[in-house]
């Protein structure tokens, strides 16, 4: 499998969707 | 007092900030790719010996400087933040580790290696190469970080408003 991170949108894309891992997690702990 | 941690820290810390995720971008978005085509036509050097190393120092202590003031900012909340021991501070710390963590790979895993590569410190060419492989997963970790870094940096002292 390639690494994401050599590409430029790979990256773009991968921390889209870290900052929605993340918010979710945060999100669910403040409830 | 407070009036310089918390408004000219504040002002520092962004300003600090902008240069060093701003430079972060300029190599990610602008450098990578500007590189490869200059090999081709024997001009990378012109970046090598005379972009990237100037913008390397003004990367790595801008990011310095963006930590300093930030762990500043927090000031008696700092632990606080970094162990999510208060409900109001879990935006913000997850801001923190992820700088944190940013912070590490620069002055950790990118300077080092970028020295071997611009040829500040010898190194041999499989070292060169291993090192050009390090350096740029460790920009990208940091462009990819950066992403929910600033996303929870604009949250922190608005969690009602993102959060409900």
């Amino acid at each position: 499998m390639k690494n994401p991170l050599d590409s430029l949108w790979g990256t773009v894309i991968s921390g889209l969707v870290l900052t929605l891992i993340l918010y979710n997690i945060v999100n669910f702990a403040l409830r | 007092m407070e009036f310089i941690q918390i408004g000219l820290g504040r002002w520092l810390h962004i300003l600090a900030g902008v240069m060093w995720i701003g430079l972060l971008y300029y190599f990610n978005f602008v450098q990578v790719a500007a590189l490869a085509d200059a090999g081709k036509d024997g001009t990378a050097p012109g970046i090598t010996k005379h972009v990237a190393p100037r913008a390397l120092f003004w990367f790595r202590w801008a990011a310095l400087v963006t930590w300093l003031t930030g762990a500043m900012l927090l000031g008696g909340n700092f632990f606080k933040a970094f162990f999510f021991l208060h409900h109001a501070f879990y935006a913000i710390g997850i801001g923190a580790w992820l700088g944190t963590i940013m912070l590490f790979n620069v002055w950790v895993l990118i300077w080092p290696n970028q020295k071997k590569i611009l040829g500040l410190v010898q190194a041999t060419d499989e070292e060169k190469g291993r090192a050009r492989r390090v350096a740029f997963l460790a920009s990208r970790t940091n462009t990819m970080l950066s992403f929910p870094m600033l996303f929870f940096m604009a949250a922190a002292g608005h969690q009602a408003v993102f959060f409900g």
